[in-house]
C-alpha cells in the first residue's frame, strides 16, 4: 500500500514503529524535530541531530550522507510531542553542494520495519535551499498521519529552528554543523570503521526491534565522501531562474506544458526526435486542415446568407437586405476571428517546440546551418532517417517542418530540374526563405540555367549528407554524367575523394555504370535469395550506393533506359539507390513509357513548390530543398573529415 | 456513477467546479457471437460500429468511423474497427476520444450513433450498451442499454454541441435502422 504524495498531502499511517528513508544527490543531514501541537519546540532536548542522535523513541545517524534511514517510534513519543519534523540539511564545508537544486531532487520514503514502504514523496522543485523540511508525521485524532511538507529554507538551518519557535536557534546549527563536519572527518579517514561504529546500527532504547533492519546496508558514509570529493556537479540551469514552487492549493494551470525535445515513444533519441517530428507534423496538418475547413464554411455560409438577401425583391430597396448583409459578414468575421486564433493557439504551441527541437537534431536530421554540423564527426552507425528539405504551408510561413525519410530510401529521388511548373518571379515565400533561412536562392525569377545549377547543388546536398551520416566506407557515391555538364557543381564531392571515380562520360560511361550497378543488384538478390552472401566475388562492393544521373536521358539508350528501370524497380531492396536530376520534358520523346519511372521517383524540387501531400490530409507543402547557407563552407568541411576517415577505416 | 438518461434529457458539461470538459469519449461495447462447434469461423459474427458526424450549421462536414478514424483536423479519434465483439463484461469495444478543446470553431454539433454493420437487431446482441465518458475523470455521463433495444439496427445515441463557451450533451437515443452512418443521417437530422 504504497502511497506517492505530493506536497501538501497527507496518507494515514497503520504503524507505530517506522523507518523514515532518505536518499539525496549528495551528502545531506538528517535531523528530526519534535513539536507541540503548534508545531513549536520546547528547547533544545527536542532535536534529534547528529550531535545528539539520539531521543527518546527517534534515532537519526550521525554523519552526513546520501541515504538515510531514521528510526521513529511513535509510541515512545511524550504525550505532548504532536508532530514530528524531518528534516535534511546540506552539510556545510568542502566540497559541499550550495543549494538542494545543484543536486537531483531527494527523496523521503516512510516505511514499515520490514521495509514495506507506506508513503514516498520526493521533493521537487529546490533551489538554492540548504535546509528543508522533507515530511512530517502528526497525530490526529489519536492517529499518526504523514504529511509531505517538502519546506526549504534559503538561509539554512538556523532559520528553519527559529521558524520552529526555538529560541537557541543559532547556537544549536552551529552546534548540529560541528558534528556534523566532525562526522564527515571521521568519515574520511576510515570509512568502512566510521560506517560500522557511527551507523545507526544501535537503536534507541525504545525502539529496540528497529535495530535488525538497519545494519545491513549502512555503510553509506563511505560512498558519501566520493561524491563530496569530486567536487558538486551543478544540475540547474545555468540561464533559468529557480522559480518559486507553486502553493499545494494552487489550481493545475490550463497552459500547455513546455515542450521538450524528444517528447515522443522510441526505443532512441534519434527515433524519438524521428517520432518528434512527424507528430508535429501532423498536428500543422491538422491544424491548418480545422483552419481551413473552418473558413471554407464560413465563406459559404456568408455567401449563402448574401444570396438570400438579395433572393426577395422587395428587400433589395430597403434597409432590411443591408442589416441582413452586414450581419452575415460580422458572422463570418466572427468565425474567422476565432478560427485564427485557434490555429494561433496551436502554432505558438507547435513553434514552441519547433524551437527545442531543432536544435537537438542529430546531423542526418538538421540544417546545414545548424552547430552540429560544425561539431561534426564520422558516425559510426547509419541513421534511421535524413532530412530532405524542409516543408511549410502558405498560412504559417515561419514554422518548417523537417522532411525527413527513412533509410535506408525506399524509392529514388528525383530533383526536378525542369523550369516549368514553378512560379516566377520573387514570391513572398522565396524572400522569406532568402531573409530567414539564408537559403541559396536569388533574387531573380528562377530562369532554366539558374534552376538546373540548383537542381544540381541539390543533388550534391543530399549526397554529400548521405555519404556524412553513413560510417566511413559503407556508403558509395557513383555520377553518370554524359554530357561533362556537372563537373564544376561536383567539385565538392571530387575534391574531397568523395566520388572514388569521376563522373562517368559519354553513352559508353553511362553503359558501363549502369552494368555495373545491374551485375551488383542481381548478385546481391541471387545471394540474399540463396542465403550465400559469403559467395559473392570479392569484386562486388557491398557498400550501398547512390547513382546520381544527371542530365537524363541525354546519352541515355533505350537499353539504358530499361537498365535504369530496372534498377529503380530492384535497386532500393539491395542497397542502391537513384537520384535523378533530370527535366520531364527532355524525356518526352520516350512517351509514356517513362510514366511509372517517374512516378516511381520521389520528386523533389531545387526552389520552394508546393507539390508534396501529406498523408493525413493532403495539403500541398511547399518543399524546399536542404542546403548549405551561401558562401558557407560546410558542406566541403565535413566531407573532409569524412575523407580523413576514409582511409583509416579501410586499414 | 453512470446516469441512464431518458430521451431528449440535455446534460451540461460543465463540471461542478466551473471548468467545462475538455475531453469525452464514447464507448462502445458488446458480446461476441458465441463460437459454433467445429467451424467456427463460419460463427455469424456480430459487428456493431461507433460512429461520430460532426456537423456545421446542420450540415454534415465531417464523419469519424471504420473507414476515416480521425477527423481532418484530428480532433476526434476512432480507436478502430472492432468487428466481432469482447467478452461482454462491460468493457468498451469501440471508442472515439473527442478532444473538445481542438474541435475546429465552426463546428457546433457532433452526434454519436452505433450501427450493426452485420444486420443483426438489438434484440439478438448480447450485452450491448454505448455510453459517453468524461475522459478526464473517467466519469459515465451517459450509458444506453442496446440489448433487448428491440427490431431496431441501429440507434442515434446522443449529440454534444456547444453552449456558451462550453459544451452541452443532450441524449437522444432514437432506434432506427440502418447499415452505416450514412444510412442515420436522415434520422439525426431531426434531432440536431
Amino acid at each position: 500500500m504504497t502511497a506517492e504524495l505530493v506536497r501538501g498531502q497527507n496518507h494515514p499511517l497503520d504503524r507505530t514503529r517506522v523507518e523514515i528513508r532518505i536518499s539525496a544527490g549528495g551528502p545531506v543531514m538528517a535531523g528530526v524535530t519534535l513539536g507541540d501541537d503548534q508545531g513549536r519546540l520546547s528547547g533544545t532536548e527536542a532535536v534529534a541531530h547528529p550531535g545528539a542522535p539520539r531521543r527518546t523513541g527517534i534515532e537519526v545517524p550521525r554523519q552526513a550522507a546520501s541515504e538515510h534511514r531514521v528510526a521513529v517510534d511513535l509510541d515512545a513519543l511524550a504525550e505532548s510531542v504532536h508532530r514530528v519534523s524531518v528534516l535534511l540539511a546540506l552539510a556545510t564545508g568542502t566540497g559541499s553542494l550550495t543549494g538542494f537544486g545543484a543536486a537531483a531532487a531527494p527523496r523521503v520514503a516512510v516505511t514499515g520495519l520490514d521495509g514495506t514502504q507506506l508513503a514516498g514523496y520526493t521533493i521537487t522543485g529546490l533551489g538554492a535551499e540548504t535546509a528543508v523540511v522533507a515530511v512530517e508525521l502528526y497525530r490526529r485524532q489519536g492517529a499518526w498521519k504523514v504529511r509531505a511538507v517538502g519546506q526549504g529554507y534559503a538561509d539554512g538551518l538556523a532559520a528553519m529552528l527559529r521558524d520552529q519557535g526555538l529560541a537557541q536557534a543559532a547556537e544549536l546549527a552551529a552546534e548540529i554543523e560541528e558534528a556534523v563536519s566532525l562526522g564527515q572527518a571521521r568519515a574520511v579517514q576510515s570509512p568502512v570503521a566510521a560506517g560500522r561504529a557511527e551507523g545507526p546500527a544501535t537503536a534507541p532504547a525504545d525502539a529496540a526491534a528497529p535495530a535488525d533492519s538497519h545494519t545491513p546496508d549502512t555503510a553509506a558514509p563511505a560512498d558519501t565522501a566520493a561524491p563530496a570529493a569530486g567536487g558538486p556537479i551543478d544540475y540547474r540551469h545555468p540561464k533559468r531562474r529557480t522559480a518559486k514552487a507553486p502553493a499545494p492549493a494552487a489550481a493545475p494551470s490550463d497552459a500547455p506544458p513546455a515542450p521538450v525535445a524528444g517528447d515522443a515513444a522510441g526505443w532512441s533519441m534519434e527515433e524519438r526526435l524521428y517520432n518528434q517530428v512527424w507528430g508535429m507534423f501532423e498536428d500543422l496538418a491538422r491544424s491548418v486542415a480545422a483552419y481551413r475547413s473552418a473558413c471554407d464554411f464560413a465563406e459559404s455560409r456568408l455567401e449563402q446568407e448574401l444570396d438570400k438577401a438579395l433572393a426577395d425583391p422587395r428587400d433589395r430597396l430597403g434597409t432590411a437586405a443591408d442589416v441582413a448583409r452586414a450581419t452575415a459578414r460580422d458572422k463570418h468575421a466572427a468565425l474567422i476571428t476565432q478560427a485564427r486564433a485557434a490555429l494561433d493557439r496551436d502554432l505558438a504551441q507547435l513553434a514552441a517546440e519547433s524551437e527545442v527541437v531543432e536544435p537537438a537534431l542529430p546531423p542526418a536530421f538538421a540544417r546545414w546551418s545548424a552547430p552540429v554540423w560544425q561539431g561534426y564527426h564520422v558516425p559510426l552507425e547509419p541513421p534511421m532517417g535524413l532530412r530532405l528539405g524542409d516543408l511549410h504551408l502558405p498560412e504559417v510561413l515561419d514554422l518548417r517542418i523537417p522532411m525527413l525519410v527513412r533509410l535506408p530510401l525506399e524509392r529514388g529521388l528525383w530533383i526536378d530540374s525542369g523550369p516549368a511548373g514553378y512560379a516566377h518571379g520573387p514570391g513572398p515565400e522565396r524572400e522569406f526563405g532568402r531573409r530567414e533561412l539564408g537559403s541559396a536562392l536569388t533574387d531573380g525569377p528562377p530562369d532554366e540555367a539558374e534552376v538546373r545549377r540548383l537542381a544540381l547543388d541539390t543533388a550534391v546536398a543530399v549526397a554529400a549528407r548521405l555519404l556524412a551520416v553513413h560510417p566511413a566506407g559503407t556508403f558509395a557515391v557513383q555520377v553518370v554524367d554524359p554530357g561533362g555538364t556537372a563537373v564544376s557543381a561536383l567539385a565538392p564531392l571530387l575534391e574531397t575523394g568523395a566520388l572514388r571515380e569521376p563522373p562517368a562520360a559519354g553513352a559508353q560511361g553511362v553503359t558501363q555504370v549502369l552494368e555495373a550497378l545491374t551485375r551488383r543488384v542481381d548478385l546481391v538478390q541471387m545471394a540474399v535469395r540463396n542465403r550465400a552472401a559469403d559467395s559473392l566475388p570479392p569484386d562486388i562492393d557491398t557498400a550501398e550506393q547512390l547513382l546520381i544521373v544527371h542530365d537524363f536521358p541525354h546519352g541515355f539508350d533505350d537499353r539504358a533506359v530499361t537498365r535504369l528501370r530496372y534498377l529503380a524497380d530492384e535497386g532500393p531492396a539491395v542497397g542502391v539507390h537513384l537520384l535523378m536530376v533530370a527535366d520531364r520534358a527532355q524525356a518526352q520523346e520516350y512517351g509514356p513509357v517513362l510514366d511509372p519511372l517517374w512516378r516511381s521517383l520521389l520528386r523533389i524540387t531545387p526552389v520552394p513548390d508546393a507539390h508534396l501531400a501529406d498523408p493525413w490530409v493532403g495539403h500541398a507543402w511547399t518543399y524546399e530543398p536542404s542546403l548549405a547557407p551561401q558562401g558557407s563552407r560546410v558542406l566541403r568541411e565535413v566531407l573532409g573529415r569524412l575523407a580523413q576517415a576514409r582511409p583509416a577505416h579501410r586499414h | 456513477m453512470s446516469v441512464n438518461l431518458s430521451k431528449g434529457q440535455g446534460i451540461s458539461l460543465q463540471k461542478s467546479d466551473g471548468g467545462t470538459l475538455t475531453a469525452v469519449r464514447m464507448g462502445l461495447g458488446w458480446r461476441s457471437a458465441p463460437r459454433r462447434g467445429l467451424f467456427g469461423r463460419r460463427t455469424n459474427e456480430i459487428d456493431l460500429d461507433a460512429s461520430a458526424v460532426l456537423f456545421a450549421d446542420k450540415k454534415p462536414v465531417d464523419v469519424v468511423f471504420f473507414q476515416h478514424l480521425v477527423s481532418d483536423d484530428g480532433s476526434v479519434r476512432h480507436t478502430g474497427d472492432n468487428r466481432v465483439g469482447g467478452a461482454g463484461q462491460g468493457g468498451d469495444d469501440e471508442a472515439i476520444l473527442v478532444d473538445l478543446a481542438r474541435v475546429p470553431v465552426h463546428i457546433d454539433q457532433i452526434v454519436f450513433t452505433v450501427n450493426s454493420f452485420t444486420g443483426q437487431t438489438f434484440a439478438e446482441v448480447q450485452d450491448a450498451f454505448c455510453r459517453l465518458v468524461d475522459e478526464t475523470n473517467g466519469q459515465e455521463l451517459a450509458r444506453y442499454t442496446l440489448t433487448g433495444g428491440g427490431q431496431y439496427t441501429a440507434q442515434v445515441m446522443t449529440k454534444v454541441h456547444r453552449a456558451g463557451n462550453g459544451w452541452a450533451m443532450t441524449a437522444i437515443g432514437a432506434p432506427t435502422n440502418g447499415r452505416t452512418f450514412q444510412d442515420l443521417v436522415p434520422a439525426m437530422v431531426p434531432h440536431l
